[in-house]
């Protein structure tokens, strides 16, 4: 790709000069003043959510955002750093998912069948990126993109069809750990006029959880490692020539990005206390990760962000706004299908189109070269 | 070098290609392989037609994808959305003549089935055309944004497909002479199956004459091999390319108006629901060949008749498992296309 964004400086140089937020975000700092705000104010939003909006629906969707920002961030990893197109994505996710919902509903509600979930399923997310790394990187890139699509569609039909394991199509409902459920008080008085209770405190979980794998991330793709995958990313030719083992390379960056989504749905899973098909391996899950990358900005983790808050909240209030639109324009043919609340994936799947020829750098690409 | 020198001591005769027979046999292989595990020879009959018949509709569908792949080197992973385009337009034609449907002439029936088809056909072929200029013209050479912007594609016309004829299936029902089944002793057979098979069979021959026997199909596979030649030749590629796309998209077409008939329902999805078998077909058969994408729609098919017979559970994995035997075997695929 032509037009990947401006290389920051090499990291220990930085380093030395910055401070404890510089080296947080691995010296990948926004640069746009923009582009901070908007960071700043989501992060703040997310983090205090639960005390300054009421009801379970903005909590829900808070801690959706946080998921998804891991989720997209990881996908990132492959297709904006390295370049190449997964569509196996949401079968790691749902690996995390059923990870957790399986160790939780059989075993026990504690935090050692989380623990083992949870370890169970990188395990395996981890076995299968390398066969399928190694098998489909090997020949072409392209390879890759149809071999991931048919293996996710294959782990979307084994799940949905051994019932006995994963629950089929109903999915599987369990138990939190009482540290996590409702029920349980941290504190018997309220703090800003919201009770400490389990629910809260799963919230803070998906939270800490995700911004820590977030920076983590953040931190890789700013290492020598996501260097050369930037590099490969922009001519394999050459970095192979270069003495960098490309498959090697490749493979590396789909297993890191197969775990953190392994996580993301292991979180996912804790905070709905249900996973099944349709929220974990769903193909439409994958289209949203695809339209929130590119929308975002690729080739840049704080795009995950913005891209992921952007979608969620779309998701959430634009078939609203679709609604009172679709009201106005009601008795003219076909215009009022057109902005059906039901069709607002037709109009961001219109915008992804844009974003990909007009400003393939994304939302953040936009806000970094308006100011520099 | 030295099987020049051989071919000079006739001039007139050029050096044929080699046929590689090798995969071909593995399709017999396969069904003889697959009658002792079957075991009653009529119901193995019965599942060798029937798989046949699915691996021509696969080919249908798949053929367009792998001619687009091959000469353009662009993949388009909105091709599903023509299949569910084609699935659609039937209902142009059977909604004014629905009463041809219902009769009970053999004529009328399959010119109905015709007519759906050659509406299908011209629907999705003007939606290639636009789909090429507006979709993927900009991104020639960039496998990456290919895929992202056909996949962005695929969401807008799935998503039209929904704003136009509603968001919920469409039952349509197959023409009433060509439901039923032919029976021979225990032998059974879908007579649709058999049109399907029968259609397949045409267009793959059509496509093979076409390709290795006329001016077109000599500077299409020209093309493949070296565009820039074909080019420096006097050749406009680029209208090439463009009819090849809209070829593409209109068998994309009439392999969806026989998914449709033979599901009996529309749904948006149904397009891309198919394309995953569509790309381990043609992985399968190796990018850009049309012989290998339909010797392998009909190697999928068989092996998932064949297995969801002896053992269904297996049957959910079968073709992944039979893809990736075939390329532990040829890692490009049954049938390598030569590429620059």
């Amino acid at each position: 790709m032509s037009t990947s964004p401006a290389l920051p400086l090499a990291f220990d140089e930085t380093r030395r000069r910055g401070g404890i937020l510089t080296g947080l975000l691995s010296s990948d700092l926004p640069r746009s003043r923009a582009l901070s705000f908007i960071l700043l104010a989501i992060f703040v939003l997310l983090a205090a959510t639960p005390f300054l909006f009421s009801g379970s629906q903005p909590v829900g969707t808070a801690a959706k955002i946080c998921v998804f920002i891991v989720l997209v961030a990881s996908y990132d990893l492959l297709l904006g750093y390295s370049g190449i197109v997964s569509f196996a994505h949401t079968m790691f996710y749902g690996i995390g998912g059923y990870g957790i919902a399986i160790a939780l509903e059989r075993i026990s509600p504690t935090w050692s069948s989380v623990a083992i979930g949870l370890v169970a399923a990188l395990a395996l997310s981890a076995v299968l990126a390398i066969a399928i790394g190694l098998l489909s990187l090997r020949v072409r890139a392209i390879f890759f993109s149809m071999i991931t699509l048919a293996v996710a569609t294959a782990a979307a039909v084994l799940a949905s069809q051994l019932s006995e394991i994963t629950g089929g199509e109903d999915g599987l409902s369990f138990q939190l750990p009482p540290a996590l459920r409702p029920a349980f008080r941290l504190l018997s008085e309220p703090v800003f006029g919201t009770m400490i209770n389990g629910r809260l405190l799963a919230y803070y979980l998906v939270f800490t959880v995700s911004l820590i794998v977030f920076l983590a991330l953040l931190r890789i793709v700013n290492s020598p490692f996501g260097r050369v995958l930037q590099a490969i990313r922009e001519n394999e030719f050459r970095a192979e020539a270069l003495g960098y083992r490309v498959v090697a390379y490749r493979t590396a960056a789909s297993v890191i990005s197969a775990l953190a989504a392994t996580i993301a749905g292991a979180l996912m899973a804790l905070w709905l206390r249900y996973n099944g098909p349709d929220t974990t391996l769903s193909f439409s899950i994958m289209i949203d990760i695809l339209l929130m990358v590119v929308i975002g900005g690729m080739g840049t983790m704080y795009g995950a962000v913005i891209g992921a808050a952007l979608f969620v909240l779309a998701q959430s209030y634009l078939q609203v706004l679709m609604g009172a639109g679709n009201a106005a324009l009601a008795g003219i043919p076909l215009l009022p299908n057109l902005i059906h609340p039901d069709r607002w994936l037709l109009w961001l799947g219109a915008l992804f189109i844009i974003s990909v020829y007009a400003f393939p750098g994304g939302i953040v690409g936009r806000l970094r070269q308006g100011k520099p | 070098m030295s099987d020049m020198a051989a071919q000079s001591s006739a001039p007139a005769e050029l050096p044929r290609a080699k046929t590689d027979w090798l995969p071909l046999l593995l399709i017999p292989a396969l069904a003889l392989l697959a009658l002792p595990f079957v075991g009653n020879p009529s119901t193995w009959v019965t599942l060798t037609v029937a798989g046949l018949a699915m691996g021509m509709m696969i080919f249908l569908m798949a053929s367009g994808l792998t001619l687009v792949f091959g000469l353009m080197d662009i993949i388009n992973f909105g091709h599903g959305v023509f299949i569910s385009l084609g699935a659609y337009a039937t209902l142009l034609v059977l909604g004014p003549l629905a009463g041809w449907a219902l009769s009970d002439s053999i004529g009328l029936n399959l010119a109905l089935l015709g007519l759906c088809i050659l509406v299908a056909m011209a629907v999705t072929a003007l939606a290639g055309a636009v789909f090429e200029r507006v979709i993927v013209r900009p991104v020639y050479g960039s496998h990456l944004k290919q895929i992202l912007v056909t996949m962005g594609g695929l969401i807008v016309t799935e998503q039209l497909i929904h704003a136009i004829w509603g968001a919920s299936p469409i039952p349509i029902p197959l023409p009433q002479s060509l439901r039923g089944a032919f029976v021979l002793g225990d032998i059974v057979m879908e007579r649709y199956r058999v049109i399907a098979v029968v259609i397949g069979l045409v267009v793959f021959l059509g496509m093979q004459l076409i390709l290795n026997r006329t001016r077109i199909g000599l500077l299409i596979r020209a093309g493949v091999e070296n565009p820039e030649m074909v080019e420096a030749l006097g050749y406009r590629i680029r209208r090439l390319f463009v009819s090849v796309f809209i070829a593409g998209s209109a068998l994309a077409g009439l392999g969806g108006v026989m998914w449709a008939f033979y599901r009996q329902t529309l749904t948006a999805g149904m397009g891309m629901e198919v394309m995953v078998l569509v790309f381990i077909v043609i992985i399968i058969g190796g990018l850009g060949s049309v012989g290998g994408c339909f010797v392998g729609s009909i190697l999928v098919a068989l092996v998932a008749n064949y297995v969801g017979f002896i053992e269904p559970k297996l049957a959910l994995i079968s073709n992944i498992l039979v893809m990736a035997l075939v390329l532990i075997w040829r890692p490009q695929g049954l049938f390598p296309v030569a590429r620059r």
